[in-house]
């Protein structure tokens, strides 16, 4: 019999790793022969632990499972018990997903190359092995696939650059640095199924002429690095990675790379002074990396998910994947639902489902059960979305005309109790911290934007006017995102909750 | 738990030694130092410099401008608690509070005993399992202040 118990980060966070002793003891206990598995997670982390048995009707789910709970489940017979849920794809929340990317993330043992193949895995590659550079980035192009890290910028037209720059070398480089808070898809792919991030990585050198990659993977990710440090070791002994890849006279090979600390690191310039083992602060652009990358050679920068997505995009064409989504944002993304959520997790749909559709029904609202007050879309510099916003939906274009961004399309959720004046402190804090340092507006305007809010939260209602011209001054006066795009958590809360600012008694403690 | 203990000049070359052939070898040859004895010490610095062929001075640049490293020893165990938004959305901060009020800690200090340091960190990916904390390298998800108590009781040595 076949159990699966995941691995993944937040299962574990739950208990799963003691979910796991419990069944091979009670198993062994009860002279059962049982093969466990650790999966990775389907992504219903309020489910998590969410123990999978296989049965002749297809996997059967049971969760949140405790490790107390494993003697009655046994009991039970692995079947009827008040913990089940049925079929595990038949849960409506998994059920109303359209899963290309992470179609493999729970379903098989992640470290497999055995079961990966048997799940379509490696039919992309293949296929690209038999398609010149040009048509491998003219497949991309057509599959309307933007970056997934952030600023959704065409993967194509980044390869293209890469491909026609004349070099001896070039480099793939995927970045792995996940910092925004709400956001969880780049480690629970690498944790689930880290050979399509290998397999789209490779591709990517295939198309543009790269032989050597790197994964630059934040230390905050312990599991994820362990996975994707053998699954590196899994795919160079199978020939996928090497000298040879999978038989064929092209070479690309990959290396684990881990970050230190710095969420500015996730800015491709700085992720790539990073690497060469400088202070990650961030360079001018142009030139682009693309053209001046990594040592000065063209470069692709790349997100986990983008990167990931390369193989389903090559298994099943560019034009199938088109086919889903809004507008000018393609194919399916991975949306984190997080903070004060009932129904936690990554749910993956095609772009366009509305905002308060993926918080209410999706999210199933707050845990708390209390009013949702305010939505944080696209981590720490994302805005904060009201309800009367909740008609927008998920799409770069539309969040745009909203004022809001999706980033990495991470939801953070919070209810009635939130304070908003607090929490524009804290994306001020947040950028005081992490400020790389190299402009002024950003590495001293967060400070002083602190103290601006600290001074609007003892009541001197003047101080709003110099937060709103400190704001426009890092919007403009900043080199990245970092600085530039902080107005936009603090300017929302303060445009949508005005009443937070105005209390006239309120100390805004830290 | 890396050991913290005085390492030798030899012990610090030998570790230099095995990342020098890579392609930016100082966070590698930084990371495996720290690995190895709990902290990067002083004595390091113009090691690693010398090795590398560029400045004490931007060794140091380097090492400071990242939050992991760290040029003391910390506590035996070290707690990080996330601070980032989702899991202030689920009442982080005031876990947070109430953990270093337990062991009368500032961020970033150690217990007198030596046996505990409390350090911030922002987002773990357990944003839909919040708040979240680590200790040592074992994950935790939707913890309170109570259950903080527990495992550190069992944690501690
Ligand atoms: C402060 C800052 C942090 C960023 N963090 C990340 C990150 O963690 N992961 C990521 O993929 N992109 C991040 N980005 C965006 C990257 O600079 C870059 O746009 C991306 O890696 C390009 O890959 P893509 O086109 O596949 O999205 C960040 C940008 C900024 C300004
Ligand atoms: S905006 Fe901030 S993080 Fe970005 S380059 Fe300027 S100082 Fe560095
Ligand atoms: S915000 Fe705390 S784990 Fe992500």
């Amino acid at each position: 019999m076949r159990i699966y118990v995941p691995a993944d980060a937040a299962a574990r966070a739950l208990g799963a790793d003691e979910v796991a002793a419990a069944v091979r003891a009670e198993a062994q206990r009860r002279g059962i022969d049982i093969t466990l598995i650790r999966n990775g997670t389907r992504g219903m982390i309020w489910l998590e632990p969410l123990v999978e048995v296989e049965t002749e009707a297809g996997r059967t789910a049971f969760g949140p499972v405790g490790a107390d709970d494993v003697a009655s489940l046994f009991d039970a017979g692995l079947a009827d018990h008040p913990l089940a849920l049925g079929p595990v794809e038949a849960i409506p929340f998994f059920a109303r997903q359209t899963r290309l990317t992470f179609a493999r993330c729970g379903l098989i043992d992640p470290l497999s190359l055995t079961e990966y193949q048997a799940h379509g895995g490696l039919s992309g590659l293949r296929r690209a092995l038999a398609m010149t550079p040009e048509d491998i980035v003219t497949e991309v192009t057509e599959s309307g696939l933007r970056g997934r890290g952030g600023a959704g910028f065409p993967t194509g037209i980044k390869w293209q650059t890469v491909l026609n720059a004349k070099a001896a070398q070039k480099y793939i480089v995927c970045n792995a640095d996940e910092g925004d808070s709400g956001t969880f898809a780049d480690r629970m792919i690498i944790e689930g199924d880290p050979f399509t991030l290998i397999e789209g990585m490779v591709i990517a050198g295939l198309g543009v002429g790269a032989t050597r990659g790197y994964v630059y993977l934040r230390s905050e990710y312990p599991d994820a690095i362990r996975v994707m440090d053998a699954a590196i070791a899994i795919a160079r002994d199978a020939g996928l990675l090497g000298p040879s890849v999978l038989g064929s006279d092209r070479a690309f090979d990959l290396e684990l790379r881990v970050g230190a600390g710095a969420y500015v690191c996730g800015e491709e310039t700085s992720l790539l002074n990073s690497l060469e083992g400088k202070r990650g602060e961030v360079r001018a652009k142009p030139p682009l990396p693309a053209l001046k990358g990594l040592f000065g050679l063209p470069t692709v920068v790349n997100n986990v998910i983008s990167l990931a997505t390369v193989p389903v995009i090559f298994q099943r064409g560019a034009a199938f994947y088109r086919d889903f989504g809004l507008g000018r944002s393609r194919g399916t993304i991975p949306i984190q639902i997080a903070g004060n959520v009932k129904h936690g997790g990554l749910f993956e749909t095609a772009f366009g489902m509305s905002l308060g559709e993926l918080v209410n029904d999706i999210g199933g609202g707050t845990a708390s059960g209390r009013p949702v007050k305010a939505v944080q879309v696209g981590g720490p510099l994302g805005a904060y979305m009201p309800p009367a916003s909740f008609a927008t939906p998920f799409g770069y274009e539309e969040f745009d005309g909203q004022g809001g961004l999706i980033g990495h399309a991470g939801i953070v959720v919070f209810d009635d109790s939130a304070d908003m004046l607090r929490l524009a402190r804290f994306a001020m804090e947040f950028c005081a911290v992490e400020s790389c340092g190299k402009c002024t507006p950003c590495r001293i305007g967060s400070v002083r934007g602190i103290e601006t809010i600290d001074r609007i939260g003892r009541g001197d209602a003047d101080a709003i006017e110099l937060l709103t011209d400190l704001c426009a001054t890092m919007k403009d006066g900043s080199l990245c995102a970092l600085g530039g795009f902080t107005p936009y958590p603090v300017m929302s809360a303060l445009q949508h909750f005005p009443d937070d600012f105005a209390a006239t008694t309120k100390e805004a403690v830290p | 738990m890396p050991a913290d203990q005085t390492p030798s000049r030899d012990d610090i070359a030998a570790i230099i030694a095995d990342h020098r052939g890579m392609e930016g070898p100082l966070l590698p040859i930084l990371h495996a130092i720290q690995h190895a004895f709990g902290h990067v010490p002083q004595a390091a610095l113009p090691l690693i410099a010398e090795a590398l062929n560029i400045s004490r001075a931007e060794v140091h640049g380097v090492m400071s401008f990242y939050h992991d490293f760290r040029e003391a020893p910390a506590g035996r165990r070290v707690v990080k608690l996330c601070r980032a938004e989702a899991c202030q959305a689920v009442g982080g901060a005031a876990v947070a509070a109430e953990v270093l009020a337990d062991l009368g800690l500032n961020w970033q200090e150690t217990t007198p005993d030596g046996a505990v340091t409390v350090e911030a960190v922002y987002c773990l990916g357990l944003c839909a399992c919040g708040p979240a904390a680590v200790i040592g390298d074992r994950v935790h998800g939707r913890i309170s202040a109570a259950r903080m108590r527990a495992l550190l009781a069992e944690a501690t040595p």
